[in-house]
């Protein structure tokens, strides 16, 4: 198929960017949509233009490197699809397919499509973890842990770490990244000690880098893994204890 | 440099080798862990657990990762699980059966005391990643679940969905997160290794280029870590991230670490197969589906019919008629060669003929579609995003592609190189998995080694230094390593030739996968030394990179990652060539059974092939016997 790409290029984070447009032709539907800027990459090397820069690793839809805003939808078309999986065959002959970087004051441009979201690792080093040293851990059967509280938990840890859900939101909110960390710990037994101060730092952290979450749930429908709102919810209440309670004596501080 | 190949394994019964070696290993005192520098390269599952775990004992920590966050690395794709001598199945299981089982599958080519410790350590493992929120599957009543994988008999593996590796990751990544909010580890994100720095013969650094910026700056420290992963993507095509690379681990090969067993390659046989010219990486599918999956293809060669209109009794289901015991469980040497096999014969499926199926129908009419879903469910919809075609209705079509690399750095017991101060640990070391590795054991060694083997061993390296300051960065050696990093960069940039880093890529992986892969020759692998050489003479003289080098410029990493590439293939050649027998993933088609099996040579070749560099020459090779005191050699059987 015969595309015609309208691609952000920016130098750097200060500098100014622009669309450029490119024409991508003979694609084969099989291809993947990372696999088409590769063509373009290699054509436009031989052209003697710089490529196109744009994070991507694994391909697999499990690293999390990889986000393109594809036609103003974070992702592309494609529900619960990361950019490396979504495939041309989702397109049609022809078209024309906008691509820009994630879009955040707290994910700055890097260059062309690469942003910088080291502030997601700043509201996991703020509490985003169970406090056990290497070598202190009991037997892993020791507590038993209800299978649905072990699903739940799961479904929340799928999260990649992508940014879409930052991307999408019109507040540039980190809600469903943050809640996502704190419903995996925090539905599991072992997340019980740090449950609230964790919440809390997190929450704080998050705070000092992104929007606020006004419910668009826009961040839920461009999840690649589709996690829930819900989280958010329990994330809300957990903060509210933490806001409320004597944190010494509910034995968290 | 004269080179002894010390292997340092404690002596005492296997058993015991662990704990009288911890025992007599030198500690450093809690006080005085602060006063050492250690940094460790790479964050994946060894890198990441290593860095938090030696934080967490006192130690300083600089770790470094090329990618923009830790939570990145290629561990996150591991899918299937994790293996642990744990019994919760009550069906047998031992750490002398984990250790046994992991020595045969590895074809008898690995060191039985490394392997006797993973298999010691396992346990812990799913004890630590349990209490730190990894969600293992877990039964109704609450507690872990295990599932079987190729090579093992038991149900010994742990598993997280399909996401196993993306789970215990993140766990070590959180576990690193913690060190790096509490200050005791500084991380450098985007931030590859360039060199190894030697002073009076001792590891004493590295430098670094950062990504964004294009700065190259040197790093000092008592000691220096590589867990920098395998090096699958000198085939070009394979199921490993698209910016894995053997770059630390080469640059270190080449300040004299030596490389060992890099012709031990894994092809894994359930892969995706490829669907054009133009694709850009192969798409795992977990062995775990093994579990449930019937592996066939047609009796009848070139048979066009869709899958679902072959009758039951003119379909092969090949691996369990050769090997009823273990079936469609067979290791994956194994496996991936018997593919190769059904598609040599004709019998490939597939537009392109090129896979064999993996059918569900069997299990879903058994345990319902509900049941599979719930074990494979993301699996299945990767699958169908990719492939376009529903499983839950025809089957599966897979291939084998190349996945991991048992080969690496050579390391002793303690996982240090020849290099004093210099350690390897994960996929980059050559240590455990012998000629072919085990599925659900990836997870399982990088673990081993960054949570529980090295952050003790490289007590006893550091002991003798203590109140020394490591090598100051201002030190010639360090200036001399950042322009040769920078002369370099200079030269990729400077050769304006007229073929992308692409090309010569992917030209350099299909004479790779041609002679190098699934099976070799020796016409073959000579073929292959005449060719690489002068693809890599015009790589020299011919590649394109643009941009600048103060920049962010991906065509230039990856540049200097494919320059390394070319080196590493031809010694990958090499050492096969040297191989003049089949063990595992190495198969030369000269050393075969009647039945097309694996056949060793363990009078001229049960060592390790430790390769040392030689500039401007062929390397040269250092051999490791191997002994086999606790299990008997065999000839591989699983019928």
């Amino acid at each position: 198929m015969d595309l015609k790409l309208r691609v952000w290029r920016q130098g750097g984070a200060a500098g100014p960017g622009g669309f450029k447009e490119y024409d991508a032709k003979g694609i084969s539907e099989e291809a993947s949509f990372l696999e088409m800027l590769d063509i373009v990459n290699e054509e436009l090397t031989m052209a003697g233009e710089e490529p196109i820069a744009f994070d991507h690793d694994c391909r697999e839809g499990i690293c999390g490197t990889c986000g393109l805003m594809i036609n103003g939808q974070p992702h592309g078309p494609q529900q619960g699809t990361a950019t490396c999986q979504l495939h041309m065959r989702k397109f049609n002959n022809g078209d024309t397919i906008v691509i820009e970087p994630w879009r955040a004051l707290a994910f700055p441009v890097i260059k062309d499509l690469v942003v910088d979201r080291s502030a997601f690792d700043r509201i996991v080093e703020a509490g985003g973890y169970i406090s056990v040293d290497t070598g202190s851990a009991p037997d892993a059967n020791l507590t038993p842990v209800p299978k649905e509280a072990v699903d739940a938990a799961f479904d929340a840890a799928a999260c990649i770490g992508c940014g879409a859900c930052v991307a999408a939101c019109p507040n540039s909110a980190a809600q469903l990244f943050t809640a996502a960390k704190i419903g995996h710990l925090n539905l599991l037994p072992q997340g019980q000690p740090e449950r609230l101060t964790r919440t809390a730092a997190m929450v704080d952290t998050m705070e000092e880098y992104f929007g606020s979450c006004t419910n668009h749930g826009e961040c839920e429908s461009a999840c690649p893994q589709g996690i829930s709102l819900d989280y958010i919810a329990q994330m809300n209440r957990d903060y509210l204890k933490a806001q409320l309670a004597d944190l010494r004596r509910s034995g968290q501080k | 440099m004269t080179i002894t190949l010390d292997s340092k394994v404690p002596a005492g019964d296997i058993a015991e080798k662990w704990d009288n070696h911890r025992f007599s290993i030198r500690l450093v005192n809690p006080a005085n862990k602060r006063k050492y520098k250690v940094i460790v390269v790479g964050t994946g599952l060894a890198g990441a657990s290593a860095a938090a775990t030696l934080a967490e004992l006192g130690y300083e920590v600089e770790a470094f990762t090329f990618h923009d966050t830790a939570r990145r690395a290629h561990s996150i794709a591991a899918q299937g699980g994790i293996n642990a001598a744990k019994n919760y199945p009550n069906d047998g299981d031992s750490i002398h059966r984990l250790f046994y089982d992991t020595v045969k599958g590895g074809d008898y080519r690995s060191r039985e005391a490394n392997v006797y410790r993973l298999a010691q350590v396992s346990n812990e493992i799913i004890d630590q990643a349990t209490a730190q929120g990894v969600p293992f599957a877990r039964d109704y009543g609450g507690l872990l679940d295990n599932r079987s994988f190729g090579g093992a008999q038991v149900s010994r593996t742990f598993y997280a969905r399909g996401q196993t590796g993306q789970q215990l990751l993140l766990g070590a990544y959180q576990a690193l997160a913690r060190q790096v909010g509490l200050g005791t580890v500084k991380l450098h994100t985007r931030s590859e290794m360039l060199e190894v720095v030697m002073k009076d013969g001792r590891a004493a650094g590295i430098v670094t280029r950062d990504l964004t910026t294009g700065e190259v700056a040197s790093h000092s420290a008592h000691a220096v870590v590589l867990a920098t992963g395998g090096y699958s993507n000198v085939y070009y095509l394979s199921t490993n991230a698209m910016t894995c690379n053997v770059t630390a681990a080469w640059r270190a090969h080449r300040k004299g670490a030596l490389f060992a067993n890099p012709c031990y390659t894994q092809i894994h046989p359930t892969c995706i197969p490829a669907s054009d010219e133009f694709q850009s990486k192969l798409t795992l599918m977990s062995e775990s589906l093994r579990n449930d999956g019937r592996i066939w293809v047609s009796k009848t060669a070139d048979d066009t019919r869709p899958a679902t209109q072959i009758p039951e009794d003119e379909r092969d289901y090949y691996l369990e008629r050769i090997y009823p015991s273990f079936g469609n469980l067979a290791p994956r040497d194994v496996s991936s060669r018997a593919a190769m096999r059904m598609i040599e014969q004709e019998k490939g499926v597939g537009p392109l003929k090129n896979g064999v199926y993996l059918d569900f129908a069997d299990s879903i009419s058994r345990l319902g579609k509900d049941t599979i879903q719930e074990r494979y469910g993301n699996l299945f919809e990767m699958y169908q995003r990719i492939t376009d075609e529903n499983p839950y209705q025809v089957p599966m079509r897979i291939y084998p592609a190349p996945h991991y690399t048992m080969g690496g750095l050579w390391v002793d017991y303690n996982l240090m190189t020849n290099i004093p101060g210099l350690y390897s640990i994960g996929e980059a070391n050559f240590s455990d998995h012998g000629a072919n590795r085990l599925g659900a054991s990836a997870l399982m060694q990088g673990l081993a080694d960054g949570y529980f083997v090295l952050p003790y061993t490289i007590g006893d390296y550091l002991a003798d230094f203590l109140n020394t300051t490591p090598v100051p960065t201002t030190d010639p050696v360090f200036v001399e390593a950042e322009q040769a990093v920078s002369d370099h960069t200079r030269k990729l940039l400077d050769t304006k030739g007229s073929r992308s880093v692409e090309w010569f890529h992917r030209e350099l992986g299909k004479i790779m996968l041609e002679h190098c892969g699934m099976a070799r020759s020796r016409p073959g692998l000579e073929k292959a030394l005449s060719e690489i050489p002068a693809l890599r003479e015009e790589y020299d003289k011919d590649v394109r990179v643009l941009g600048e080098a103060d920049d962010l410029n991906q065509a230039l990493e990856n540049a200097g990652r494919v320059s390394d590439f070319f080196e590493l293939a031809e010694l990958m050649c090499q050492d096969a060539l040297d191989r003049e027998e089949s063990a595992g993933g190495h198969f030369r088609v000269e050393y075969q059974t009647e039945e097309g099996e694996a056949k060793r040579d363990d009078v001229n070749f049960s060592h390790v092939s430790a390769w040392e560099y030689q500039r401007g020459g062929p390397a040269t090779k250092h051999a490791e016997p191997l002994e086999f005191e606790y299990v008997k050699l065999a000839q591989r059987s699983y019928k």
